[in-house]
């Protein structure tokens, strides 16, 4: 079946450009995040207290829930609202980053438009909604 | 020329395009893993506190504990993050791009030792050891 080709992007600053930059910026803004985890953690005596496995999940996902099966004996300045706050921005840019590279991998072997516009509106909705529970998540862990 | 394509996805896994194309396509089935992963994890945290949902949101939790489950998602997370990093630098500093077969044999450097360990560490502890 032949399909109707596409039209060509325009050019300079525009919806698709800005969300390619947006892919770059928020992988090393995650990078950043991670780091950070990963300091924290190791001045609140994860070296002593903690697994690699254990560090990690807590790197990729600040929440409390990370460290409650470690040997840290007091897991109160894993809490709050500094923490809270990492998370958020942790939830905001994979779930943007991941749910815009779903949306770049499905239309790359879609072709219909009518599927493509269907498929924009169906993962825009999905990250309303994960992004929802997420935060509810975090806020009540 | 690209906006005209039709290819199906098995063509497109069938095309030879050596180092670049490989990690091209890891980083996708990388990046798939990882939405797949991260998706089922916040519905799991999600269901395990409600009172209606925990024996799911358990049942989810020993889907993704699982260590094969694990090695996968190890692979995925590790090369879509240093792999990413190959692609922030290169895109991001345009020049660059005269050195990217270099930077994916140095991104192969960093990744294997780490991964085999992680790997190592999965299995013996999968296998009870």
């Amino acid at each position: 079946m032949r399909t109707k080709p596409r039209t060509a992007p325009q050019r300079g600053f525009h919806f698709d450009y800005l969300m390619w930059l947006f892919t770059r910026l928020s992988a090393l803004a995650m990078y950043l995040l991670s780091i950070t985890g990963i300091i924290a953690a190791l001045l609140m005596s994860a070296r002593q207290n903690m697994t690699v496995a254990d560090l990690m999940r807590w790197s990729f996902m600040p929440n409390p829930n990370h460290v409650a099966n470690t040997n840290i004996p007091d897991i109160e300045a894993w809490k709050g609202l500094f923490w809270q706050v990492i998370g958020i921005l942790m939830l905001f840019f994979a779930g943007a980053h991941g749910l815009h590279g779903l949306l770049n991998i499905l239309e790359d072997y879609i072709s219909r438009t009518w599927l493509r516009n269907l498929l924009r509106g169906l993962v825009l909705l999905l990250w309303v909604v994960m992004s929802a529970i997420g935060i509810y998540v975090i806020l009540t862990s | 020329m690209g906006l005209k394509r039709n290819v199906g996805l098995m063509e497109a896994l069938r095309y030879q395009g050596k180092g670049p194309m490989l990690t091209y396509i890891l980083h996708r089935i990388g990046g798939l893993g990882i939405v797949l992963f991260v998706a089922l994890h916040i519905l799991a945290g999600f269901l395990s506190n409600q009172a209606w949902g925990t024996s799911v949101g358990i049942y989810i939790n020993t889907i993704y504990e699982h260590w094969l489950f694990q090695i996968f998602i190890f692979f995925c997370a590790l090369f879509h993050a240093i792999n990413g990093l190959r692609i922030v630098i290169l895109d991001l500093w345009p020049k660059l791009i005269e050195y990217q077969r270099e930077g994916i044999w140095l991104e192969w450097f960093v990744f294997i030792p780490i991964y085999g360990i992680a790997l190592f560490v999965i299995i013996r502890a999968g296998l009870g050891g």
